[in-house]
């Protein structure tokens, strides 16, 4: 990475990534065009090659899903645009036994563990098929059998669960880490001082991932903190933290690594602060030309971190154009698929709306239920 | 059968289920040395340690946020709030998380947990330690509202809620944790959740009221009783889902009702229980409901008194209603 595209790169409005970037403590593998940093890439070929086939998916079912909103075919996408190494790297380093708590990014992270595209896309659809019965709005989703948590919208609630929940694991000697998602805005939540402060006391095996993307819907950095990073948040909390850049999947992967192995060998959690960037709106609702110059975009376009892993794999394994057009074909070919059994489903149905309340249904609902079936229909599910 | 007080009832019920399920474990301001400050946990530190009885950094949100975690992972939590007034910084992760957590995730993740709290005036707590915010959360969809009245109620619906499927709040009338004595039921003993009891017969008026209002109630009901009124008296032990049978088949026997609560009056559960009423035996009823209640001010410590639906202002309504 050279200093004049450093400097070229603005982080918010004031806040300057080349600062931060440039700083001897943010953990770099690959330079922006692919180039190995380090002695070793911590990865395999294949295991780097995996990496890229899920990112570039991610990627591709983004774009579709942010059509697919444009089209009215869905209500509401919001995605993980230029963030991509941050989510897959960071999953990827998980082990099996280990449980993720997502944010509502990650849906790339819940795929690679294991969550089907299907069920994803009938979150996306809210439709009969969604084992939640379309009650979440898209991106909505969860995971039990991948050990992934479930996405609300509230910011910075799961940081607390993921606390709770490995430190129930901790309490029955079952040797889990929990890795909780969380954007940089969340720092500013109380769920985040709750969570880091209870496992700091607690030395419970976790760990936060912060994915800086540089904006909380419109609100830049500056304007989160006058912290001189978001890692610096671990010190008061007795958490140890670590720095990474963001758009490179193998140093986020080796540090959320090592962050897990020292959470499994009891040593305590970890704060994770990926500096990356949010390359689209905060979601399909948002117009981020209000308030963010385009000419922010295009020295973070440069920083991509499709681009950087597929320079390195076309030098380490000849990644080449005929197999990215086979990889985007067989991703279009899984969508086609998908969308096509999603739009078949209908809407849910009426009395479900009543179930999972409770374990069981009262009688206030029982008769609500009641009045709602044999009511007159709305339109517009 | 042990005479108990509130306290030590509800002490023995989280013994007996932490000796029989060791999945649940308490967590909270100072419940585990010290065994809180109403002393209601008292020795289950030094019985079960320090990974079931857990004194928390002082963070209401971070005692509910973690102890969700807990119950996604599949412990039984008890969380104690020191006071139920000091639950509002817990209140984004019961209301937006806690009840929620079924029904969003399509029954894959259950959050079973009872979040215990001493609520209620009659101890010159002021503002901040005398509410009772139960209908906040009744408003809330995924959660059960319990308030005992007895020792041995509080026993019994203590332990059915830890075994409960879903999240319940339970409240403490701590102006009788130690006033009320009973004799308490030994060993397993369970209390159905949903279901009132009738505390005094009657055929002249309804009286709906739970806590230690309970108390106030029947007290007033025997002076009303001097005065040729019979006043049926319901506990309702359970807040949420209600009884609501129970409620109407006596309204429906005395046609008149009279609800007695702490909170303040405005939205408060009185006023849906008067709506079930209207809404279930209106053609039963032969004089207006009436609500004694709190007051729609803060909680005041000076006059806090004349603020609690006490039986002088219970007496009076009855009356009213039985002669209207």
């Amino acid at each position: 990475m050279t200093t004049d595209t450093l400097e070229s790169v603005t982080h918010g409005t004031s806040r300057r990534l080349p600062d931060d970037a440039l700083a001897p403590d943010v953990v770099r593998i690959l330079s922006p065009d692919g180039t190995l940093l380090a002695d070793e890439p911590g990865v395999s070929d294949e295991e780097a090659v995996a990496l890229y086939r899920a990112m570039a998916r991610t990627r591709i079912i983004d774009e579709r899903a942010v059509l697919l909103q444009r089209q009215g075919r869905i209500g509401f996408h919001i995605g993980s645009l230029g963030e991509e190494a941050t989510v897959l790297g960071s999953a990827y380093a998980l082990r099996g036994t280990d449980w993720l708590f997502p944010c509502y990014r990650e849906f790339g992270a819940a795929l690679l563990r294991g969550m089907p595209l299907q069920r994803y896309f009938d979150n996306l659809y809210g439709n009969a098929s969604d084992p939640a019965k379309g009650r979440q709005m898209p991106d909505h989703w969860c995971y039990r059998d991948a050990r992934v948590g479930s996405v609300s919208s509230p910011i910075g609630t799961q940081i607390t669960q993921a606390v709770g929940f490995a430190w129930a694991a901790r309490i029955r000697r079952d040797p889990l880490v929990a890795l909780v998602y969380f954007g940089e805005g969340a720092t500013s939540s109380n769920e985040f001082h709750n969570g880091l402060n209870f496992a700091g006391v607690f030395k419970t095996p976790n760990v936060f991932l912060c994915r800086n993307n540089g904006w909380a819907i419109s609100v830049p950095t500056e304007r989160q903190t006058a912290s001189e990073s978001f890692a610096a948040k671990g010190v008061a909390y007795g958490v140890p933290a670590v720095r990474c850049d963001g758009n490179d999947v193998l140093a986020v992967l080796q540090v959320t690594r090592q962050a897990v192995e020292r959470a499994a060998r009891g040593e305590g959690p970890t704060l994770v602060e990926a500096l990356t960037y949010r390359m689209s709106g905060h979601s399909t609702s948002d117009d981020p030309t209000r308030y963010r110059p385009e000419e922010q975009l295009s020295p973070w376009g440069k920083l991509d971190p499709m681009h950087r892993l597929r320079r390195y794999l076309e030098a380490r394994v000849g990644w080449s154009d005929g197999k990215q057009q086979a990889l985007e074909e067989q991703v279009a070919g899984e969508l086609k698929t998908v969308i096509e059994t999603a739009e078949k489903s209908s809407a849910p149905a009426l009395e479900t709306l009543f179930d999972d309340v409770f374990a069981t249904l009262p009688w206030h609902l029982q008769e609500q239920r009641a009045e709602l079936l044999s009511g007159p229909r709305a339109k517009g599910h | 059968m042990t005479q108990m007080n509130m306290v030590q009832a509800i002490n023995d019920a989280l013994r007996f289920e932490m000796k029989r399920d060791d999945r649940v474990v308490i967590l909270g301001e100072d419940v585990g040395k010290v065994g809180g400050v109403f002393r209601v946990t008292a020795g289950l530190y030094d019985e079960f340690g320090d990974d079931r009885v857990i004194d928390t950094p002082l963070s209401e949100g971070g005692i509910i946020g973690t102890a969700i975690g807990m119950a996604l992972y599949g412990l039984r939590p008890v969380p104690e709030i020191q006071f139920s007034d000091f639950i509002f910084p817990a209140y984004d992760q019961i209301v937006s998380e806690l009840a929620k957590y079924r029904y969003r995730s399509g029954g894959e993740f259950p959050c079973p947990m009872v979040i215990r709290t001493p609520v209620g005036g009659g101890i010159r707590g002021g503002h901040y330690h005398s509410q009772s915010p139960e209908a906040q959360f009744i408003h809330v969809a995924g959660l059960k509202v319990v308030c005992p009245a007895t020792p041995a109620d509080a026993k019994g619906l203590l332990l059915s809620a830890m075994r409960d499927p879903d999240p319940v709040l339970f409240f403490e009338p701590k102006r009788i944790y130690r006033a009320a004595k009973g004799e308490v039921p030994d060993g397993d003993y369970t209390v159905p959740l949903g279901k009132a009891n009738v505390v005094r017969g009657g055929e002249h008026v309804t009286l709906v009221t739970w806590g230690a209002m309970l108390y106030e109630a029947l007290d007033a009901a025997n002076k009303a009783a001097a005065e040729g009124v019979q006043v049926e008296v319901i506990d309702l032990r359970t807040l949420w889902p209600l009884d609501i049978d129970t409620i109407v088949a006596s309204v429906k026997k005395t046609g008149r009702v009279v609800v007695v609560h702490e909170a303040p009056r405005s939205c408060g559960l009185g006023g849906e229980i008067v709506s079930l009423i209207n809404e279930k035996a209106f053609l039963h009823l032969e004089a207006p409901p009436k609500r004694v209640c709190g007051f729609d001010t803060p909680f005041p410590y000076t006059l806090e008194n004349e603020y609690l639906p006490l039986s002088h202002r219970i007496v009076p309504a009855l009356l009213e209603t039985a002669r209207f």
